[in-house]
């Protein structure tokens, strides 16, 4: 085979898996921001705390009051202008923007899909995902019929990133020889119909399930690829899917990942799918003349892929960042978020910090109900940049109550992966001292324990 | 081919369906077994400590009730003795049932009309001069219980002399006397409730689930644990919480004495559950201990035990009266609550860990 960057660069392919793409993803998004705010989470998770967990560098985002909810219907609104493609550039621009700032706002929400959200939606800022079947053809009176194949194949590369790099991190001795955490969490399952108590708590099963999990995510990229194992493949996933939605409560993230592997599917499907829901528009819709184009052009083509090829390098890179630090990942989870390390460890721990004067060494203890809600009360304790950043505002806070020569310390202690509880953070270290940055975090505790593995 | 696609349709259509259907399975009885029986658990713990515990409460309150009965027709010094002697012996029994915040008791604030302390002399003294007064009002809460009757025995005084002289006054009487007879009441209802209906919906109700009675149960007893004996008790007089100690807030502040064993009980009534030991005899059944022996976490379960039996040695070096205790010398106190909060460790990051248990506080979505 000879492959040629430049013929490949080249090469347009049929829009519609593009656009069918578009509009699946916009109207889950919009369905997710409704859901969220129907579950009452803008309100318990951005309005009623009164310290919110910054990220490094971005400690200028912050709820904004009453005004969230406005940023949500923003966020809302652009999703469903993303789906029907209308104003389609900027409704992409203003949805990554307004979704970006509302994961940065605290990150006690963390999650990885709200990382690969991100990521997608500013990945989509550079497709021509509105090319064909949107209200912007409308508008301008003109149909694609291609886009360049690279377009469609970048929207698989991150989808294909996601899932094998989820699965290279599933190959480590916690999770393969243990079987931890699963062995933690299947059977607390128990009351599940039929399986809760004939499978979950069965050793075996663990076991298969972790190897399993590993392989799938390793695979399953390369089977969506291969036309030939394409539908099995998509079997595995809506196996696959549907099981961890059962099991676990991870909200739309299942549902999105099936909606988006789709894209791997020939262009046939997604004409299909184009030709349903213009059945069902017909008798709304009026009918137009739309000059039909064979192949979308970028303007700006060379800087598009310049800049989207460093974003895949950057992708590729930023997940081996844990590296660069001498202490154990899964413990000190320096370089752990956005690397796809999903439900690889079960971590609980308790932080209970103790405010001293240094002069006269007397000291008492802080309530933590009293500044976090129990949702951040338990991200907190077990992540040291959590523990930080709450000793920081925890010492600003008294010595602004008039406390003197205040200094802060903790007593905590980390359980990981069912392992006993052990000291976690250095309690003679005053962390008010203690500045946050990307070096290794020497008042981190070392865990006595190994865990081998990528 | 199109049977293929039709058949593929079909499998997403079921695929969505049972993931959109999932999200709502409740509380289902469980009558089958796997590994482990919860519903053994709950039943051992509701027969032979919950509603044991509850009845001899009960009997205890209608002794300290009919002493008072005694008492109020003829206070003088003999009555007021055999009358404290019943306090202190319910005040004891109390302890063993502080824990169990859950279906009535948790309806009808039993705990906080029970046992708020320190209590509020300025309200009770205001309550007895206006003769008029709802117990169960929320503002009277430090009002009532036994902080209230502790207070009423021993604190409205300098001596027994001018208590007694006290008593004198029909005001008096008559607060002593609601009081005592509201403790009785609250206490028949939640016995009642357990004995009539609540005790089947208990031992039923083992499913994983943020609202069910197992859940809540281990929840609620790792809350007392840390809240209603580490810091009430211990934690909060000694001053691990504030800039200073603060004496007046132990239990039992008037009657001086007794803080010291009301500790040591409640410490036993949290191991005795933790075993899963009868509350009237040594007989032990199904308990967190055997859940975690189950789940292969023998270790734990006997860290967790030398952990309270450290804490034990520790309250046992204290003085009877916490509140000399700490005015004396404080460090032992706080070396007592250190010990104790080893155990708070143990059970709440490590048990709870292990039961991977739906924590009820947590609402939004994972990874």
């Amino acid at each position: 085979m000879n492959f040629n960057i430049k013929t490949y660069l080249s090469k347009n392919t049929n829009a519609a898996p593009l656009a069918v793409f578009r509009i699946a993803f916009g109207a889950m998004m919009c369905f997710s921001i409704i859901r969220f705010w129907y579950h009452g989470w803008i309100e318990t998770l951005y309005i009623q705390p009164k310290f919110h967990f910054s990220y490094y560098g971005f400690e200028w985002i912050k709820p904004l009051g009453g005004y969230t909810y406005l940023l949500f219907i923003i966020c809302g609104v652009s999703a469903l202008m993303v789906a029907i493609g209308f104003k389609y550039r900027l409704a992409i621009i203003t949805f990554f923007l307004s979704f970006t700032y509302i994961e940065l706002m605290d990150k006690t929400t963390y999650l990885n899909h709200y990382y690969f959200i991100s990521l997608l939606s500013f990945l989509m800022i550079f497709l021509p995902a509105n090319a064909h079947f949107s209200v912007d053809n409308i508008l301008r009176k003109k149909t694609y019929e291609n886009v360049p194949k690279w377009t469609v194949d970048s929207v698989k590369l991150l989808l294909g990133i996601v899932y094998f790099y989820a699965g290279l991190a599933k190959i480590n001795s916690d999770w393969l020889f243990k079987a931890m955490p699963l062995k933690i969490w299947l059977p607390s399952k128990y009351d599940l119909p039929l399986i809760g108590n004939t499978l979950m708590h069965q050793d075996w099963f663990h076991f298969a399930m972790s190897w399993s999990g590993m392989l799938y995510d390793l695979a399953i990229p390369f089977l969506l690829l291969y036309r030939k194992t394409r539908i099995f493949a998509f079997a595995l996933v809506l196996i696959f899917h549907v099981f961890t939605r059962i099991l676990f409560p991870i909200g739309m993230f299942p549902f999105i990942m099936i909606v988006s592997t789709l894209i791997f599917f020939d262009a046939h499907l997604h004409i299909k799918i184009i030709g349903f829901l213009k059945y069902i528009l017909k008798n709304r819709a009026l009918n137009f003349t739309l000059a039909i184009r064979s192949n979308y052009n970028y303007q700006l083509r060379k800087p598009v892929i310049g800049l989207l090829s460093l974003f895949f390098i950057i992708q590729l890179i930023f997940p081996f960042r844990y590296v660069l630090y001498p202490n154990e990942l899964f413990w000190a989870e320096e370089g752990f978020r956005f690397s796809w390390r999903v439900m690889l460890i079960e971590k609980m721990g308790i932080s209970t910090f103790k405010i001293a004067n240094a002069e006269t060494n007397d000291f008492f203890y802080v309530d933590n109900k009293d500044f976090l809600t129990p949702f951040q009360e338990k991200q907190m304790s077990f992540q040291p940049d959590f523990i930080l950043e709450y000793a920081h505002y925890l010492g600003d806070h008294f010595t602004s109550q008039g406390h003197k020569n205040v200094q802060v310390f903790v007593e905590s202690y980390v359980a990981l992966n069912g392992r006993l509880s052990q000291p976690f953070i250095d309690k003679d270290v005053d962390l008010y001292r203690e500045k946050e940055s990307f070096k290794p975090k020497h008042w981190i505790l070392p865990f006595k324990d190994e865990i081998k593995g990528l | 081919m199109f049977t293929v696609r039709k058949i593929f349709l079909a499998l997403v259509i079921t695929a969505f369906i049972i993931g959109c259907s999932s999200s709502s399975s409740d509380d289902g009885p469980s009558g089958k077994t796997d590994t482990f029986n919860r519903g053994a658990l709950l039943t051992n713990v509701a027969d032979n400590i919950i509603i044991p515990a509850f009845q001899d409460l009960s009997t205890k309150l209608s002794a300290l009730k009919s002493d008072k009965e005694t008492f109020v027709t003829t206070p003088d010094q003999t009555n007021l003795d055999a009358l404290r002697v019943s306090w202190l012996a319910a005040y004891k029994t109390w302890q063993y049932v502080e824990m169990f915040n859950i279906g009535k008791a948790e309806e009808i604030l039993y705990y906080f009309q029970m046992n708020v302390y320190p209590v509020s002399t300025t309200d009770v003294e205001a309550n007895i001069a206006s003769g008029s007064y709802d117990l169960s009002h929320i503002n009277n809460n430090d009002a009532v219980g036994f902080p209230a009757v502790d207070y009423l025995l021993y604190g409205i005084g300098a001596d027994d002399t001018v208590i007694l002289g006290k008593y004198a006054d029909v005001k008096y009487k008559n607060y002593l006397s609601d009081v005592i007879d509201q403790m009785l009441s609250l206490t028949e209802i939640v016995l009642n409730d357990w004995t009539s209906s609540y005790r089947s919906t208990f031992i039923n109700e083992t499913g994983n689930t943020s609202t069910s009675a197992l859940n809540k149960f281990i929840n609620d007893y790792v809350f007392y644990y840390e809240k209603g004996l580490r810091a009430n008790k211990i934690g909060i007089p000694a001053g691990n919480f504030s800039a200073n100690p603060l004496p007046e807030k132990v239990e039992g502040v008037y009657s001086k004495t007794f803080s010291k064993e009301l500790a040591l009980e409640a410490l036993n009534a949290v191991q005795n559950l933790f075993k899963g030991k009868a509350y009237s005899s040594s007989a032990t059944g199904q308990s967190f201990s055997s859940y975690l022996i189950d789940l292969e976490r023998m270790e734990l379960v006997t860290l967790i035990n030398s952990r309270f039996d450290g804490a034990r040695q520790k309250l046992q070096v204290l003085s009877t009266d916490f509140n000399s205790q700490i005015n004396t010398d404080n460090t032992k106190m706080t070396e007592a609550y250190d010990a104790l909060q080893l155990a708070v460790v143990s059970l709440k990051v490590d048990m709870l860990q292990a039961f991977n248990i739906n924590v009820d506080y947590v609402d939004a979505d994972g990874d």
